[in-house]
């Protein structure tokens, strides 16, 4: 495709002036050209130089491109033209007060100020209590109800706002409010201390530590031109398989659970433990906490840890398998399961759904073969896209990838891991410089995005969770589903609140 | 049928022996720091200086468990001369001042409350609330529930809703946009009600002290009864706090 958006590799560390800067017009034709080709969006955002406020985007073909330019006071809204933009021009208004004018649904994504001291786009006072201070989609009619659950849930969560429209039993409508997570990381970042970078990163997202830490690590080490050793990556890899199982097997068992059937449920739950006891025995942390540091990791696997995690793995295989088969041969399961909450190849491409969600949708798509990076590039990831888009397939991707995941953990414990350990040491970046990195974690693409000023100072700090392009499938799976089965497809996606409320 | 009587049978019985047998965790776990006084000052400074959450007070060589995340960069640093960090587990407070420590943890059985042991020994309901909690802590609360540590053997359940139950279990910094609804939450539990924290996060505001969108210390909204620090804790901690403190 040729536009004026510059091909870039994942990783790649670049001056600010190699990136195209063009006119917001050139900017959003170029993008449209892009997007309506197929690309997707991989960040979309705005950054403040000097108070100028800019733009910056970086799509997806099978290649990365990206290009920045300024932002217009307010411009029309390019979400009218394609739906993927919706989210980030929101973000985007909220956090630098850029008015997409005609956007059909611009309101707020986590209840804060803008940084620029403009008028808030959404008209509201912040010195005043806002969660829930908002007119929520109404669908009218004489049997229509809505449904108000949230922020604080009836298990052990986090908090976000869920509100159903419904005629019946029968969900027209499901609108998602998040915000209640938000913790500010993104400025955190800028005026936090060097040192505490890679707590902060690894608080993003507790589920998803080790991928936000692998973004981050890669980040810096691409600014800070730092290599990294190959046992270093196998061990990166394996945390992050480690990552994807533990997540995965507790997500069937609570699925299971979520249609009564109690046994999977039970076992996935102590399985699921065990695995994360993996991640324990590796760096003493059992959501791999302080496993990844820009240069390497701090933990080795010794011939003897590695034995012992070949050993636990080789134990706890055929338990996994025999509940899997379990769960999806059991008739009551495979009935709740099949056609529950579909969302269609079309409306997944529209949404730009990414991860298991978007593959249980026939969207093909894993970083970990387009972007490959740490020992991914010499690991075959299949392709396992389903298209019924339902809980099953929702369900059947995860089990699929669970024993692909485990067999790629195995592949790499058979030969010695050999690496120097790092510790957390603060490196100087360059100045003016950009970089992007793009991660497959469990949930889908992660991608951090790092722009440092003059002085070498990080002026932009941009994270973007798989749950943000997610958790509209979520809307559209209980479209015509029965409210009853809401935590049934809330728990197919399991979506991160904190990663979308940063 | 057969084929769940087969999963069930592979299974076998799994739930753990802990508190009656204690419970080696693996090598590289972090748990209760240790201070060795002794240590030199240059390598307390340097320790307290590299520590990512600023949790060394370097005058009276002490850690504060409150902030400390267990990322183990002073045990590195000092190679274990300043701090290091043992496999106990068994660490969690009821008082504030207990957090800033050398090691040596009061017996948490000795400062429960004990109208607490006597209102709530035999029956404990708690309700959790997640403020801007990142679902470490979170997850490690919920595995309580788990076949391993089944905590509904103590009479200790995770409850809907707060009208059902005894106290509430904070984790997270508190966001500004959770701290009405944690406040509501907290009233509609009804009295005599324990309060818990959770986590560096609750405790200090953790990784995310700073921001002005959190708050640094649940103590300073609400009259906290017990503190289980960690980043996360370990499920064993929380269960260990849970049993001292109310059994």
């Amino acid at each position: 495709m040729d536009t004026d958006f510059l091909e870039i590799s994942n990783g790649q560390a670049l001056s600010r002036e190699q990136i195209p800067h063009l006119t917001f017009d050139d900017f959003q034709k170029n993008a449209m050209k892009i997007v309506w080709g197929g690309g997707k969006i991989v960040q979309y955002f705005g950054y403040a130089d000097n108070s100028i406020v800019k733009l910056m985007a970086v799509l997806r073909t099978d290649k990365l491109l990206v290009a920045g330019c300024d932002a217009p006071n307010e411009y029309p809204s390019l979400s009218n033209k394609c739906e993927l933009f919706q989210l980030f021009e929101r973000e985007i208004a909220e956090q630098f007060g850029i008015v997409p004018k005609y956007h059909p649904w611009l309101k707020m994504v986590r209840y804060h100020p803008n940084s620029q001291g403009k008028k808030d786009v959404f008209g509201n006072d912040y010195t005043k209590d806002i969660p829930g201070n908002y007119p929520y989609y109404s669908v009218e009619g004489n049997e229509i109800h809505e449904v108000a659950v949230g922020p604080v849930h009836a298990g052990v969560i986090e908090p976000g706002h869920f509100r159903f429209n419904c005629i019946g039993e029968r969900v027209l409508h499901l609108e998602i409010q998040l915000g209640y997570q938000h913790r500010g990381i993104e400025d955190l970042i800028l005026k936090a201390a060097p040192k505490r970078l890679p707590i902060i990163i690894e608080g993003i997202a507790g589920d998803t530590t080790v991928a936000n830490g692998v973004s981050f690590a890669q980040a810096v080490e691409a600014l800070a031109s730092i290599q990294t050793d190959q046992g270093s990556h196998i061990i990166r890899t394996i945390g992050l398989e480690l990552e994807r199982i533990a997540n995965h097997v507790g997500d069937l068992g609570a699925l299971s659970g979520d249609v009564a059937f109690l046994p999977p449920a039970n076992y996935c739950g102590r399985m699921r433990g065990d695995f994360l006891n993996m991640s324990l025995l590796i760096c003493g942390n059992r959501l791999g906490k302080g496993l990844v540091r820009p240069g390497g990791v701090r933990f080795s696997i010794d011939d003897e840890i590695s034995r012992e995690l070949m050993r636990r793995i080789n134990e706890i295989e055929p338990q996994v398998e025999h509940v899997i088969d379990l769960l999806f041969s059991t008739p009551s399961v495979r009935a709740r399961f099949e056609d529950c909450g579909k969302v269609s190849t079309s409306d997944a491409d529209h949404l730009g759904l990414v991860g298991p969600a978007g593959r249980a949708c026939g969207l093909p798509y894993d970083a970990r073969r387009t972007f490959a990076t740490e020992y991914y590039p010499s690991i075959d990831i299949p392709e396992n896209a389903k298209t019924t888009g339902d809980v099953f397939a929702r369900a059947k991707m995860r089990a699929e990838e669970i024993l692909q995941s485990i067999s790629i953990i195995k592949s790499l414990l058979k030969d010695t891991i050999e690496t120097n350990c790092v510790d957390s040491e603060v490196f100087n970046l360059p100045s003016s410089s950009f970089v992007v990195t793009v991660n497959e974690a469990w949930r889908g693409e992660l991608s951090h995005c790092i722009i440092t000023d003059t002085e070498g100072k990080i002026l932009r700090y941009k994270i973007k969770d798989p749950s943000f392009h997610n958790w509209n499938g979520l809307a559209m799976s209980l479209r015509n589903t029965g409210i009853s089965d809401f935590p049934l497809n809330n728990k197919s996606y399991n979506l991160s609140y904190c990663g979308y409320d940063l | 049928m057969l084929n769940t009587l087969k999963n069930r049978f592979e299974q076998g019985y799994r739930t753990s022996t802990y508190p009656k047998k204690t419970v080696e965790l693996a090598p590289r776990y972090r748990g209760r720091p240790q201070v060795h006084k002794n240590a030199p000052s240059d390598l307390v400074v340097k320790c307290a200086a590299a520590c990512p959450q600023d949790a060394i007070d370097i005058d009276r060589k002490l850690i504060n468990m409150g902030r400390c995340v267990f990322c183990g960069t002073c045990e590195r640093i000092s190679e274990g001369r300043f701090i290091s960090f043992t496999r106990d587990f068994e660490y969690s407070v009821a008082e504030k001042d207990h957090l800033l420590t050398d090691g040596e943890i009061p017996s948490l059985a000795d400062h429960a409350r004990q109208h607490f042991k006597k209102l709530f020994g035999r029956s404990l309901q708690l309700r959790q609330v997640s403020a801007a909690g990142c679902n470490a802590c979170e997850a490690d609360l919920n595995v309580l529930a788990t076949p391993f540590f089944d905590l509904a053997r103590f009479g200790i359940n995770f409850v809907a809703s707060p009208r059902h139950s005894d106290g509430i279990v904070v984790t997270g910094p508190i966001s500004r946009n959770m701290k009405t609804a944690l406040l509501q939450t907290y009233e509609a539990v009804p009295d005599p009600k324990v309060v818990i924290a959770v986590g560096s996060c609750s405790i200090s505001g953790g990784p995310f002290r700073g921001s002005p969108e959190i708050t640094e210390g649940l103590d300073s909204l609400l009259p906290v009864d017990l503190y289980i620090p960690g980043c996360p804790s370990h499920p064993l901690t929380n269960l260990h706090a849970l049993l001292k403190f109310f059994k």
